[in-house]
């Protein structure tokens, strides 16, 4: 017999043991499919999630893609922790990679070491302004800050797409949807010879020590967690309610406009129609998968980073659509969400009585 | 300037077209969020609806299969979310954000053998009678099964909530689940119900975007309409009649676009194409500014799980 039992506690143990559990779910289930679609399960998952990371361009093609996760879901992580549900960080990517693309545009050809910083704070403040947005107005106007992040997301690639096929594309570019390339300057310097690294991993390990110094060590951390927790709680305890949200969704816009930012100054060096392949929604599954907490978001950005090459294999050796990688995104996350249930909820395995 | 009511008459007609799929999501997506459930993975089943009826159409020839089997896509993948948030109480934004994922990935896979494939013409009715009276004609005969079904739904929907004895129990659910629940309604079996009765609805905008409005499979096709739909619920302040003032401005402001680039209007195209986006956003704001008037509308436990001990 199975008895489900209620916990008194939800387990500590558990919390962390979960993602893994829902990683290995996604991989049967993965198998499963590739099964159902006629391939060989345990060749199709090799060719996945193994042959992209085999060499040492494929490592630094995951650091690539995992930079870019990493930060966005460090930056979701300090609204999700307390209760505010951006999702549009995309746009914030988006509007973040204009507004510092714009900034290295107007230093084309020149070169000087003071371009770099200004350009990726530009970035910064792009994608600030960006969240700034649902920010205002939900605390302001009451309104749902999950539709206007979303739609905004739409609206900003429709500026970058009017931004790179009209005033801003190439003069010299035979009318490709691009802006002329950046100077070596405004590009963040590559780590290896031959290798697409970039410096813009250096941002991430930033942003995930300072979250790391923030929600445990800080004030502000205490009043996120206790908001996340309870907003009648944090109301009680007088908590500037609409300062901390404007304060995380500034933080996180801040973290997708600098991811925006190493998109288009790291290997390409030039702003064009397709940034991002939605970095901006699979760090949201990121930020979940690592439990809000910083570490865990580098662990779950490189898992999460392997979808992404895989399906770029998967599409190459065995035709299957790059959308596959979608679909193992949404499974981790459907596993993840899945297996909290045995956090609050203990199954019990009782011998029959009779 | 002579004004051709015909032409007058068939604009209208197909605002009305692309009104459709949002009035279907929208009114299927009422009823979740009314008997408490928040499923944000409108465009996810949408998509899904769109490949299966369009895979159906060209397999089985048949275009009541399609539509049909469309809808049962609809359900089957709406059962994930049904049952994670209520048999499993995940939380229901991230759940639907996964179900949208998981959704766009799934038809791109299943779509990828049909990229390319002309669609079927799908039967009108009142044909003969489509020319008969200028500007009120175009309007009301020669369209689909299904676009007649979409404009009758909110008056459903409607009578539905507020005259039938299982709507006010939806009601009921929604607004309050422990009394509900004390009451003697299974509210776990009533959320369930109305979760795959939102995703058969969704599954059938799907289904006409892919077989009616533009009968080919493209991927992510969609384009946000999930999102809108969304948007129209809140817009709506969850009265299924106001769903369909607010799809008519939206499918208005869809084909205006179209009709001002024809006509040659010096605006961006981007511009035109983020209208859409930018005025669900002005809407929102200034249906929610009144958060009094939000609070009493919105149904008292959206969005919050029920787990009833034992």
């Amino acid at each position: 017999m199975i008895k489900i039992v209620k916990r008194d506690q939800p387990s500590k143990a558990i919390f962390f043991f979960t993602p893994v559990l829902a990683i290995f779910l996604t991989l049967v289930a993965g198998g499963l499919i590739f099964f159902i679609l006629g391939f060989k399960p345990f060749e199709a998952l090799k060719f996945f999630f193994i042959i992209p990371i085999a060499d040492t361009y494929g490592f630094s093609e995951l650091l690539l893609k995992a930079t870019p996760l990493c930060l966005i879901a460090i930056g979701l992580s300090f609204c999700f922790k307390s209760n505010n549900w951006n999702i549009g960080a995309e746009g914030q990517l988006t509007f973040g990679a204009i507004v510092s693309g714009g900034v290295a545009l107007l230093f084309y050809e020149q070169e000087g070491f003071y371009i770099l910083p200004i350009v990726i704070l530009a970035g910064a403040i792009g994608g600030m302004l960006y969240a700034s947005i649902p920010a205002i107005l939900k605390t302001y106007f009451n309104t749902n800050e999950i539709l206007v992040s979303l739609m905004l997301v739409y609206v900003s690639k429709l500026i970058l797409d009017y931004l790179v096929v009209g005033p801003w594309s190439n003069p010299e570019g035979f009318n490709f949807p691009e802006t002329r390339q950046f100077s070596d300057s405004a590009k963040l310097p590559l780590l290896f010879e031959g290798l697409r690294i970039h410096a813009g991993i250096f941002l991430a390990l930033a942003a995930v020590v300072i979250s790391w110094f923030v929600f445990y060590k800080t004030y502000l951390g205490f009043q996120m967690k206790v908001s996340g927790f309870s907003l009648k709680t944090a109301k009680y305890a007088g908590y500037k309610g609409k300062k901390m949200i404007i304060l995380v969704f500034l933080i996180s816009g801040a973290c997708a406009g600098l991811a925006g930012v190493g998109e288009i100054t790291g290997p390409i060096g030039q702003l064009h129609r397709e940034i991002s392949p939605d970095y901006g929604f699979t760090a949201i599954i990121v930020a979940f998968l690592g439990r809000l907490h910083p570490v865990g978001i580098i662990f779950a950005s490189l898992v999460v980073a392997i979808t992404y090459l895989g399906a770029e294999t998967a599409q190459i050796f065995m035709q299957i659509p790059k959308y596959t990688g979608q679909v193992f995104q949404g499974m981790i996350l459907f596993f993840l969400l899945a297996s909290d249930y045995l956090l609050f909820f203990k199954i019990k395995f009782i011998g029959s009585k009779q | 300037m002579i004004i051709d009511l015909n032409f007058v008459g068939l604009i209208i007609a197909s605002i009305m077209a692309s009104a459709v799929p949002l009035i279907l999501a929208s009114c299927g997506e009422l009823i979740t969020e009314r008997s408490g459930v928040l499923n944000l993975g409108v465009e996810g089943m949408m998509i899904i609806g769109a490949i299966s009826g369009f895979a159906l159409m060209t397999v089985t020839g048949s275009l009541i299969v399609a539509v049909f089997g469309a809808m049962l896509a609809g359900v089957l993948i709406s059962t994930i979310f049904a049952f994670l948030t209520q048999t499993l109480i995940t939380n229901h934004v991230a759940t639907g954000l996964a179900l949208t994922i998981f959704g766009i990935g799934i038809s791109a896979m299943i779509g990828k053998n049909f990229v390319g494939i002309p669609g079927k013409e799908f039967p009108i009715l009142f044909e003969s009678l489509k020319d008969t009276i200028p500007l009120i004609s175009p309007i009301l005969f020669g369209h689909s099964i299904v676009f007649y079904f979409a404009f009758a739904l909110p008056f459903m929907t409607n009578y539905f909530l507020k005259k039938t004895k299982i709507g006010l129990i939806v009601r009921a659910v929604g607004d309050s689940p422990e009394s509900a629940s004390n009451q003697g309604i299974n509210v776990r079996l009533v959320r369930y119900a109305c979760i795959l009765y939102g995703g058969a609805m969704s599954g059938l905008a799907g289904a006409y975007l892919s077989m009616i409005y533009t009968p080919q499979w493209i991927e992510n096709m969609t384009g946000g309409r999930g999102w809108i739909a969304l948007a129209l619920v809140v817009f709506s302040t969850w009265n299924p009649i106001k769903i369909l003032i607010g799809a008519m401005i939206f499918g208005g402001l869809t084909i205006i676009q179209f009709h001002m680039q024809a006509i040659g209007v010096r605006i961006p195209v981007q511009f035109l194409t983020a209208l859409p986006y930018i005025v669900t956003i002005i809407v929102l704001v200034v249906i929610s500014r009144d958060s009094r008037k939000i609070r009493l509308s919105t149904p008292s436990s959206l969005g919050k799980s029920f787990h009833k001990d034992n």
